[in-house]
């Protein structure tokens, strides 16, 4: 009678939708705040937050991050994106839990462990992490937002992050295939 | 009349509660869409599964076609949204150590978030490591100071470096994501698909 869960978890939107409704989400963004989405800029308030937090010395001899502190006010937790990435957590949630996907797990592929899984999530992360700071945004403020607007450096960053995993697929094709 | 946030139109506690209700809706949508799911993302890569693709191109082109007739219909001032710079060399190395890090760790900073609001422990572990990775340009930004800001070119629009309007870029980009569109469709049916 009823379906089995397995084919109730893969049922997703049609992608073209989901890109159309991504597309309306991430102009919403542009009209009301002059600015398009993003995720890693949330992950840098919080840093540089917590460094504030150990005291002005810490910050003086970090220029990186009180340059960004300066620029927002003081305090950097007060910022647009971080609540967007709040929304996000509440937006993602209630769409795993009306469609049944909401459950602790290691999703990877059967062929690998989970451990190898979680170790490879890690470096990922790291990467991802520094390669943001250094690219001035991920794939949703950079190259998303950036190619909306047409931003060169939007393009090129698009072009790297794909153009990348391309390059690299071969080389971690057991983690994945 | 738009951006309302640079134009005064809403106060800035406004524009912040509106930011939670973007992001509800971004959430909302890349969890809907299968972005919660690293299997499902790392797919483009191998040709399995093309959902990052699809929505990825179909949503900056949607955006991109918005904001040239919202700007057209006089709606909103383009001059006051934020058109991302462009250091070339940064955008560059940084876009390559994000595509590593997309091939194994198998999700981008959005995406990892919404795979931790729907219990995937293998996004909360990558978002441990995007802190540990920003934390770390953080303290070692003065060795990366230099590379950080070189060839710096101003913001730059992709349509005016190709010399040509940006309407017809935007007709170019569209042509060129439905023949994406066409290889991944093609590419999904070559390649086969676990249920995961």
């Amino acid at each position: 009678m009823s379906e089995p869960k397995e084919t109730r978890k893969t049922r997703y939107l049609n992608p073209y939708v989901g890109g159309v409704l991504l597309g309306l989400v991430l102009l919403a963004a542009n009209f009301v705040a002059g600015r398009g989405l993003g995720a890693s800029g949330a992950v840098k308030s919080v840093v540089a937050t917590s460094i504030q937090a150990v005291g002005r010395e810490g910050g003086k001899n970090m220029p990186f991050m009180a340059e960004y502190a300066q620029s927002h006010g003081s305090n950097p937790m007060k910022s647009w994106l971080v609540f967007e990435m709040l929304g996000v957590l509440v937006g993602g949630f209630l769409s795993g839990a009306l469609a049944g996907r909401l459950k602790l797990k290691v999703e990877h592929s059967p062929k690998i462990t989970s451990k190898r899984r979680l170790v490879f999530a890690l470096a990922g992360g790291i990467l991802f992490g520094f390669g943001s700071q250094l690219g001035r945004g991920c794939t949703s403020g950079s190259a998303l937002s950036g190619m909306a607007v047409l931003s060169l450096g939007g393009f090129i960053t698009m072009m790297g992050i794909f153009g990348t995993a391309f390059a690299l697929a071969y080389f971690f094709r057991k983690n994945w295939i | 009349m738009g951006p309302l946030a640079p134009n005064e139109i809403i106060s800035e506690n406004t524009n912040f509660l509106l930011a939670f209700f973007i992001g509800i809706a971004f959430g909302w949508v890349l969890e809907s869409s299968g972005f919660s799911s690293s299997r499902k993302l790392a797919g483009i890569f191998y040709g399995y599964d093309a959902v990052v693709l699809k929505v990825f191109f179909t949503g900056a082109i949607t955006a991109m076609l918005g904001l040239l007739f919202m700007s057209l219909f006089g709606w909103i001032d383009l001059d006051l949204v934020y058109v991302n710079p462009t250091y070339l060399t940064s955008a560059i190395i940084g876009g390559v150590i994000m595509g590593a890090g997309f091939i194994m760790g198998g999700f981008c900073p959005g995406t990892s978030f919404c795979g931790a609001a729907i219990g995937k422990i293998d996004a909360m572990v990558f978002i441990v490591g995007l802190f540990i990775g920003v934390y770390g340009f953080a303290f070692t930004y003065p060795w990366w100071e230099k590379m950080y800001m070189a060839k710096y070119l101003g913001e730059p629009k992709i349509s005016t470096t190709l010399g040509m309007s940006d309407g017809m870029f935007g007709l170019l980009l569209i042509i060129v994501a439905l023949g994406m569109f066409f290889v991944a469709e093609w590419a999904e049916k070559k390649f086969p698909r676990e249920a995961y």
